[in-house]
């Protein structure tokens, strides 16, 4: 059995050391997946407009920030996708600027972008051109609705892959309008599913030696994470767009009753009870203690099912007065699967669980000085991930990469710089 | 790969398999459990009616064995030993009496990828306590963001199992990054995925407004959480359906194909709308960074979000959608997910995809898969009749 090597060619670590990625990905949806590589050791290059100061990408210099500090190198959002990667500027709109681009393409494995559909191949590189320079080479293009079709050419942001894609409407309660979901969770999704792309066109050419042009649309993939309720449509014809669906702190599938959010004591305090069968109510009526709960009709899901609303109201009735920490408490020790509402800092700083798990690594960012971002949610036993450096300030590794990567000399890079190419 | 059949690990299955790779799932004699769950095919129960079991369990080979049973466990370890990949969801108790330890396995397989999917991570102080999706997605965070306004309202659990789905994500890109890994180290090694951890870091804002400032987002009716309310951003159209405007228009030209379009529907009545998109003439570029710093920018970015709405209320969704985006401005119709499937421009890329289910003699009509490999297209097959390959799996394991 090989032992893992401590650096291979390229001198980095990791299980995919052996990786360099062409990186123009940004916002999350493209930034999260050269994230994931460059967390297992891949050598990611992210390329940025030094004329738009990098600021294609929306994050760059964007809210939420640590202290009273603004600017390009500020940006929360940038700083915690772009740990571990390497940042240089290239102005494509420049001659040299695309030669130099050629060049790197030429010793990369991969090419990753998620610009609109057809900005790159306008920019002089087409899945064709990057063939010529590179006949092994992966490029994955991610964006909302796809390189074809009437709706090739429109914007997308993570909240309008979500409408689209039917994730929105699936959010909600009764009578309300879609509550939709408080967060770009399809731009977290994408950048997984775009990272998917690339690590399968990658284990294609090793076993082949040949590589691939991969069109991943974030609205499609939306549209995948509703299994069940699609094929009820496309088998019985039944359609979510109905009356009083969705509800979704219920389950579908399968059905669970009681299964919600309830209200807890004090100021927006809520706890998250499911039972999963019989059994866990049965439990969970021995917890409540009282004669309603032990009623018979309540011993199958059908009889919780038939009474639904009066058995949320009474649940609910029981844990508001009660702290979440205590329903949680005696729920969980009866076996049902109970959890409070959590708070960010409840949960990142109040949690063991993550913290055991190293969920929160610290880096050290030139700029704004140390901060703690999102680590990752696995653990590989021989090669796990380690998120070490800060994102890159603008045009960081112009030297390291122009240099010791296209092997220019010290005087050709701030010719460059001077003459706006990078 | 060899997955043990459990709702969490499914998803995984079906994505490396719909990819092309050989994903035996082991049943019980009696059937996986989501193949008792609503919906059934035509409403009618059975093992082979679920719609659940049919839509996450596609392109695999579904092979019965008695695990409690010593024939049964020793099927299962001379398949594992063949394969690349397992995939369990089963706890450290569970896994013990299957034989199934992580580290152990390696010993008689060293290139194994042997995935542990639970809760809590496999090991720890929580490893045994019960968890739903909905218990992860509360205490993982994603709840917390999500719902309304008002507040006296529950916040809501988005739709679609998404705590089980986004841990299946990141066990799908693990395997990879595992299996790739292989070439490189030549052995296999254990993946542990914790679902509470996976979803306290697919929080986007909420997490890192906490970790960089310590605010906490509150969450809105249809759009992002905030640690201060933000403008609306879903708009109900004339025909009472519902449509996202995302983030607001922020260049000179879209503020003025904005105002051309409000004087072609006859809607530049309000002057004060119109002045402001005007303004925005003496802007090369505005961000979101220069609110703080000039209020005018402020006035202007919510002049183009009344703007939207405006045209929005007057027009129904899908038009409002399709006049937006023609004009270079973000929006998006709240679509129900069957609605995808007759979509234009979803059909004409072709993502709804006929399924043949020769059991029935027809084809069923199923989403298609979301990743277009022009060298190496994943395909969607039916999934497995309960015990299909039994026979087949164990005659390639020379025990029939």
């Amino acid at each position: 059995m090989a032992s893992l090597p401590e650096t291979d060619a390229h001198g980095a670590q990791g299980a995919l050391g052996h990786l360099r990625i062409c990186d123009f990905t940004g916002q999350l949806a493209g930034a999260g997946a050269t994230r994931w590589l460059a967390a297992f050791g891949a050598e990611v290059i992210r390329i940025e407009d030094p004329v738009r100061r990098g600021r294609w990408d929306i994050l760059r210099g964007s809210p939420p920030f640590k202290d009273e500090r603004r600017g390009i190198e500020a940006g929360t959002g940038f700083n915690n996708h772009n740990v571990n990667k390497l940042g240089i500027t290239l102005n494509l709109r420049t001659e040299r600027g695309r030669e130099l681009l050629a060049e790197l393409v030429r010793v990369s494995d991969v090419v990753a972008e998620n610009f609109a559909a057809g900005v790159l191949e306008r920019l002089g590189f087409s899945y064709e051109r990057l063939m010529e320079l590179r006949p092994d080479v992966v490029y994955v293009s991610n964006c909302g609705f796809g390189q074809t079709g009437p709706y090739r050419e429109y914007r997308s942001w993570g909240p309008i892959a979500q409408a689209v894609g039917g994730l929105t409407h699936t959010s909600g309660l009764p009578g309300q309008p879609p509550a939709g979901w408080g967060y770009s969770y399809m731009d977290h999704t994408g950048a997984y599913f775009m990272a998917i792309a690339i690590l399968m066109a990658v284990h294609h050419r090793q076993r082949t030696g040949r590589g691939q042009w991969v069109d991943l649309s974030c609205t499609e993939a939306a549209a995948t994470l509703h299994g069940a309720p699609l094929l009820d449509w496309s088998v019985n014809g039944r359609s979510l767009r109905r009356d009083g669906a969705p509800h979704s702190n219920r389950n579908q599938a399968p059905p669970m009753a009681p299964h919600g959010i309830y209200r807890c004591e004090g100021e927006d305090n809520w706890v998250a009870i499911a039972c999963r069968h019989d059994r866990d109510w049965q439990a969970m009526a021995e917890v409540i203690d009282a004669d309603w709960a032990r009623h018979p009709d309540l011993a199958t899901l059908e009889g919780r099912l038939t009474v639904e609303d009066d058995l949320d109201d009474r649940l609910g009735a029981w844990t508001a007065s009660r702290t979440r920490w205590a329903v949680v408490g005696e729920v969980v020790a009866a076996g049902v699967p109970a959890a409070a509402v959590a708070r960010p800092g409840e949960r990142i700083d109040g949690d063991p669980t993550t913290h055991t798990w190293g969920l929160w690594p610290m880096v050290d960012h030139p700029f704004t000085g140390g901060a703690r971002v999102d680590g990752l949610p696995v653990h590989l036993s021989v090669t796990d991930w380690a998120i070490t450096t800060a994102a890159p300030l603008l045009g960081q590794h112009n030297r390291q990469v122009y240099g010791d990567i296209l092997g220019l000399d010290g005087a050709e890079i701030d010719a460059l710089a001077g003459e706006g190419v990078i | 790969m060899v997955e043990l059949a459990h709702p969490f690990g499914a998803p995984v299955g079906k994505m490396l398999a719909d990819a092309g790779a050989d994903v035996v799932v082991v049943e019980p004699p009696g059937g996986a459990s989501q193949r008792r769950y609503a919906p059934f095919a035509q409403d009618q129960s059975g093992p082979e009616r679920s719609l659940v079991w049919w839509a996450e369990n596609t392109s695999k080979r579904s092979v019965v064995l008695e695990l409690g049973d010593p024939a049964g466990l020793d099927h299962l370890g001379r398949l594992v030993d063949r394969a690349d990949v397992l995939v369990e969801c089963l706890t450290a108790a569970e896994a013990s009496v299957l034989r199934l330890e992580p580290g152990e396995l390696q010993a008689r397989n060293p290139g194994l990828v042997h995935v542990t999917i639970t809760p809590y991570g496999r090991h720890g102080p929580r490893s045994s306590e019960p968890a739903a999706d909905l218990t992860l997605l509360a205490e993982g965070g994603p709840v917390w963001s999500c719902g309304y306004d008002d507040h006296d309202l529950p916040p809501v659990r988005g739709g679609g199992d998404q705590g089980i789905r986004t841990s299946a994500h990141f066990a799908v890109m693990a395997v990879l990054t595992a299996v790739v890994a292989r070439h490189r180290v030549g052995r296999g090694q254990h993946v542990d995925v914790s679902m509470l951890a996976a979803a306290n870091v697919t929080t986007e804002f909420a997490s890192y407004s906490w970790l960089a400032a310590r605010q906490t987002v509150q969450r809105q009716t249809g759009r992002h959480a905030s640690p201060r309310p933000t403008d609306p951003t879903q708009v109900q159209c004339a025909d009472g359906r519902w449509l996202n405007t995302g983030v607001p228009p922020r260049t000179p030209v879209e503020f003025a194909s904005l105002q051309e379009w409000l004087t072609e529907l006859d809607l530049d009545g309000d002057t004060a709308i119109v002045a402001l998109l005007e303004m925005a003439g003496q802007y090369e570029h505005m961000t979101l960074a220069m609110i703080e710093e000039d209020p005018l920018v402020a006035e202007i970015f919510g002049a183009g979000r009344d703007a939207v709405a405006l045209i929005a209320s007057h027009l129904p969704a899908h038009e409002a959608f399709l006049g937006l985006q023609d004009r270079g401005l973000a929006a998006g119709v709240v679509y129900s997910p069957d609605e995808v499937m007759t979509d234009p421009h979803f059909v004409e890329r072709g993502f709804p995809t006929e399924v043949h289910h020769d059991e029935l003699d027809r084809t069923v009509l199923y989403p298609g898969p979301p990743i277009r490999f022009t060298e190496t297209p994943m395909r969607v097959r039916r999934a497995p009749r309960l015990g299909e390959h039994t026979d087949e799996v164990l005659a390639e394991l020379d025990l029939r």
